[in-house]
């Protein structure tokens, strides 16, 4: 069987649990991105597919194989570091050269593959400078060469982009996801950006504290999450959550409803109050304040007629509610009851 | 000082840390270890290199024959007495010095080679100068100062074999006191200083209540580190006077009993005592510098 | 204003006179050095009116004692630091990129052998140096001071090694590189500045070492120290051809002691103070 396996792969530093016993399944040739939030354990469980840690119990199996006893380098893997790590005294041909100067290829390949990889990246103008000379985007792009140039079996990304500005982070998640594609190189990419997961990933791979929380498609993880815990962490704006009464009318402890699935309407049997506008151009959301505390989003609202601290109504979109029970955990889709419109509540 | 390192094992890293780790271990190791123990053995022992059968296990009788012989008890308070003197000299200096130089001076750069130089001597040769061109009573420079002066010329190493010892070590070494210190100085906030200067402070009072108690932990650097290199005092002494009961210290009594007396016994008792006083004063460092480490 | 400038020519002014008082002694052997014998005794001293000469200098590059002590030294020193790096680089990599919970005790323990005075172990080292032929060689030297400085060069290796970032290093090793090329290729690069002042160091020490040198050479090996220390009686009569050879044995550490006189004292002193 081929791809990345992991078995209960399970990870301690002192007593703290990092990883706890995961399974999963890496699919060969798509592009799995891992998110989760900050300190949830993305960068160890990288390093421990690298082969840079120790895995404490489970195994882990590339192509097939149990990789425990391989070294980082005979795993076939390549990673581009959160900091970029490249050698700062050599220059970017020989940065780029470098992992197939030290597996001893004959000069001519190590230059024919450096050219090739620099042209592939627009780096051919800076091959002779040194990384300290670079911008950051550049050097985003040398430490994205050094790992094209080895032909690796998959390519580890620990949040690469997180050091670059808005607009040059957007281009390079497209110019990542086109050059994956083009090789057809299976990719593990970490970022606690769910925009970024949502937009590059074939598979997305939820982390909480350690566990699985979900995996799945995009569109899997954001049509059904599978816990309250994934439902807030993916979709932007987060999801508007509502307890109490109108939950219990849902069979619910919580209810979940997306901003999308939110209008504003006359006819709407939620009031709530307007608390600030926010104009996206293309789209816009309205902050609101539900009569029963909570604070509500709703997007893209066709008719601005009103201002902050008017009052309006609000509804839910037929078939959009998210329920979960007191574990948190996703419920199944009710059946609607004959003749019953429980997506009419008022609050 | 581990503070800074995470200890995470890594499989693939064991191997080849402990096979890194080896050479230098095993170097040290046949270097110190080894010869200690063997020093252990030979101060419970009676050798004497004129007499190659005398070999025997005597127990404590060479360190019986060590502290009642003429030599010791002087040869120790020679080793305190020089350590005292140098420390209190260069750290005395020192601390003058970089007080200087810490203030608005033109020239900083050309004062600190000037100030570093004799740290760079090597020790005989300090030793040989300051004996001949310096201290020598009849056309050395200092006879002819005293002459300025209308004094009588003083015949340092005849009178104060060992004073004159400490001065030359302490040459040597007020550089480094100087250097640590004029770096502690100088990484003091100046705003501190400006701000009691404004509130009325004296220099006096600023250097009593401010600079000092900063200067503290360096001080008690300099101090482990001189003591640690003027326990084995050797060459100045080898070069100037010789010998002598006046100024032979503990490293220069080894050396007498092992080469000029061939009394391996007793030396090694004495190498022994040396290491043992080395090593109360090591404690302290330890403790200093990895504390320092750790914070 | 005005009082702050008399205030910096005070201190400038005491700041020199300290300074040259310090340096005194140098500048002076310095001076007898090109004086002829007789002026170098002559009472009252004569300053700068003198005649002025390199015969001195001339004299001793002449005999030949002092190239051979030369040649000596730079080996001894040289070779010495050389083995040292070759031995520390490898054991501060160990105990900063791969620590295990025995690493600061060894890191002690070796710090702690610098504690031990030369003399706890100069007998057995000297009889087993003579048993085995040791006297009086280069290579004996080499050894000893190797072992004398290896201590300070691991510990001022590893708080250099602490600082390069430990991902670079694992890129490498993703890359491909052996443990050699890690060392070769990647860190020693990055490190060549702790490393260049850890070998001054080293040098400086090994060049300057006066018990060792002193003990263990008779005549083949005898290193600068050695050759200045011959001068002790009757010869240091001579005091302008001592003031040369004393300049001459000098002057190769002086110099890099001025160039890095801060990383030389900071390593010193285990970098406890910055
Ligand atoms: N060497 C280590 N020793 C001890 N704990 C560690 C070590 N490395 C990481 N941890 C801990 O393990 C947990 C997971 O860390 P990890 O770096 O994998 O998080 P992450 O998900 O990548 O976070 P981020 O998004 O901030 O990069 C954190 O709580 C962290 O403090
Ligand atoms: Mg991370």
């Amino acid at each position: 069987m081929s791809g990345i396996v992991l078995e209960g792969v399970t990870k301690r530093f002192g007593d703290h649990l990092v990883t706890d016993a995961i399974d999963l399944v890496i699919p060969d040739g798509a592009f799995t991105v891992f998110v989760g939030p900050s300190g949830c354990g993305k960068t160890t469980l990288l390093r421990l597919i690298a082969g840079l840690e120790d895995i404490d119990s489970g195994r882990l199996l590339i192509d097939g194989v149990d990789a425990a006893q391989t070294s980082p380098a005979a795993r076939g893997l390549a990673m581009v570091f959160q900091s970029y790590a490249l050698y700062p005294h050599m220059t970017v041909r020989a940065n780029l050269g470098f992992a197939l100067k030290v597996a001893r290829r004959p000069r001519a390949e190590i230059a024919e593959r450096t050219e090739q990889v620099a042209e592939m990246l627009n780096l051919t103008p800076f091959l002779d400078r040194r990384p300290g000379a670079l911008s950051g985007g550049q050097r985003q792009r040398v430490a994205i060469g050094r790992a094209l140039v080895r032909e690796p079996k998959a390519f580890l990304f620990d949040e690469p982009l997180s050091n670059l500005d808005a607009e040059l982070r957007a281009q390079m998640r497209i110019e990542i996801r086109r050059l994956q594609q083009q090789l057809g190189i299976t990719a593990i990419y970490v970022t606690h950006d769910q925009a970024e997961a949502m937009t590059m990933a074939d598979r997305i791979v939820v982390f909480r504290d350690g566990r699985v929380e979900q995996a799945g498609s995009p569109g899997e993880i954001y049509r059904n999450p599978a816990s309250r815990f994934v439902a807030g962490f993916i979709g932007s704006p987060r999801m508007n959550f509502l307890g109490g009464a109108i939950a219990a009318k849902h069979g619910a402890v919580t209810i979940g409803v997306r901003p999308e699935h939110l209008a504003i309407d006359p006819a709407g049997t939620i009031s709530a109050a307007v608390q600030a506008i926010e104009y996206l151009g293309s789209d816009s959301f309205v902050h609101l304040g539900a009569q029963s505390g909570e604070t509500l989003i709703a997007r893209g609202v066709p008719d601005l007629d009103f201002r902050s601290g008017d009052t309006v109504q609000l509804r839910i979109a037929p078939g959009a509610v998210h329920r979960f029970d007191a574990d948190d955990r996703a419920m199944p889709a009710p059946a609607p009851a004959p003749g019953a419109n429980i997506f009419e509540e008022t609050v | 000082m581990t503070a800074g390192v995470a200890i995470r094992q890594r499989s693939y890293l064991q191997g080849p840390g402990r096979l890194l780790l080896a050479p230098a271990i095993l170097l040290l190791l046949a270097a110190s270890i080894a010869p200690l123990l063997v020093t252990i053995k030979f101060s419970l022992s009676d050798y004497r290199l004129l007499f190659p059968d005398s070999s025997g296990f005597v127990g404590l009788s060479n360190y019986a024959r060590l502290v009642a012989s003429p030599d010791f008890v002087p040869a120790l308070v020679n080793t305190l007495m020089l350590i005292a003197v140098v420390l209190a000299a260069s750290i005395a200096g020192g601390l003058g010095l970089a007080l200087l130089l810490d203030g608005p001076v033109i020239g900083r750069g050309g004062l600190r080679l000037l100030v570093i130089s004799p740290f760079f001597v090597m020790p005989p040769v300090s030793a040989l100068l300051w004996k001949n061109l310096l201290m020598q009573p009849v056309s050395g420079f200092f006879a002819w100062l005293a002459a300025l002066f209308g004094l009588p010329a003083y015949d340092w190493f005849s009178h104060a074999p060992l004073l004159s010892i400490a001065l030359i070590v302490a040459w040597q070494w007020l550089p480094f006191a100087a250097l640590i210190l004029l770096t502690s100085l100088q990484s003091f906030d100046r705003e501190l200083r400006e701000a009691a200067q404004l509130d009325g402070a004296s220099a006096a009072a600023i250097l009593r209540h401010l600079l000092l108690p900063h200067l503290a932990r360096p001080i008690a650097i300099v101090v482990m580190i001189e003591t640690i290199f003027l326990i084995g005092v050797f060459a100045e002494i080898l070069v100037t006077t010789g010998g002598g009961t006046a100024s032979t210290d503990l490293a220069f009594l080894v050396y007498s009993q092992a080469m000029l007396q061939y009394d391996i016994g007793a030396a090694s008792a004495a190498g022994l005592v040396a290491v043992v006083f080395a090593n109360i004063l090591a404690i302290f460092l330890i403790r200093a510098v990895g504390r320092s480490l750790e914070a | 204003m005005r009082t702050r400038r008399r205030h910096r020519a005070i201190a400038t002014m005491f700041a020199w006179a300290a300074s040259l008082t310090i340096a005194f002694p140098l500048l002076w052997t310095l001076l007898t050095s090109f004086k002829t014998e007789l002026e170098a005794v002559s009472f009252p001293p004569r300053f700068l009116s003198f005649d002025w000469t390199l015969a001195n200098y001339r004299g001793i590059l002449a005999e030949g004692d002092y190239l051979h002590s030369l040649v000596n030294s730079v080996i001894v020193a040289g070779g010495s630091s050389a083995l040292v790096l070759a031995l520390a680089i490898p054991a501060a990599w160990s105990m900063a990129f791969a620590p295990t919970h025995r690493t600061r005790g060894i890191l002690l323990w070796m710090l702690s052998t610098k504690m031990l005075p030369p003399v706890g172990v100069f007998i057995p080292i000297f009889l087993f140096y003579r048993d085995w032929g040791l006297l009086d060689s280069r290579t004996g030297l080499v050894l000893l001071l190797a072992a004398a400085n290896l201590p300070i060069a691991v510990w001022m290796l590893f708080s250099n090694f602490r600082e390069v970032p430990g991902e670079i290093l694992e890129a490498s090793r993703m890359d491909g590189a052996s443990l050699w090329q890690e060392l070769v290729s990647v860190l020693a690069p990055l490190a060549l500045p702790g490393i260049a002042s850890t070998f001054f160091l080293v040098f400086t020490l090994a060049w300057n070492e006066s018990f060792w040198t002193l003990n263990l050479v008779t005549t083949e090996a005898t290193p600068l120290t050695a050759f200045i220390a011959a001068f002790s009686s009757p010869q240091g009569l001579f005091w302008a051809r001592l003031s040369a050879a004393s300049i001459l044995s000098i002057v190769p550490v002086l110099l890099i002691g001025w160039l890095c006189q801060r990383q030389l004292v900071r390593g010193l002193t285990f970098g406890a103070v910055k």
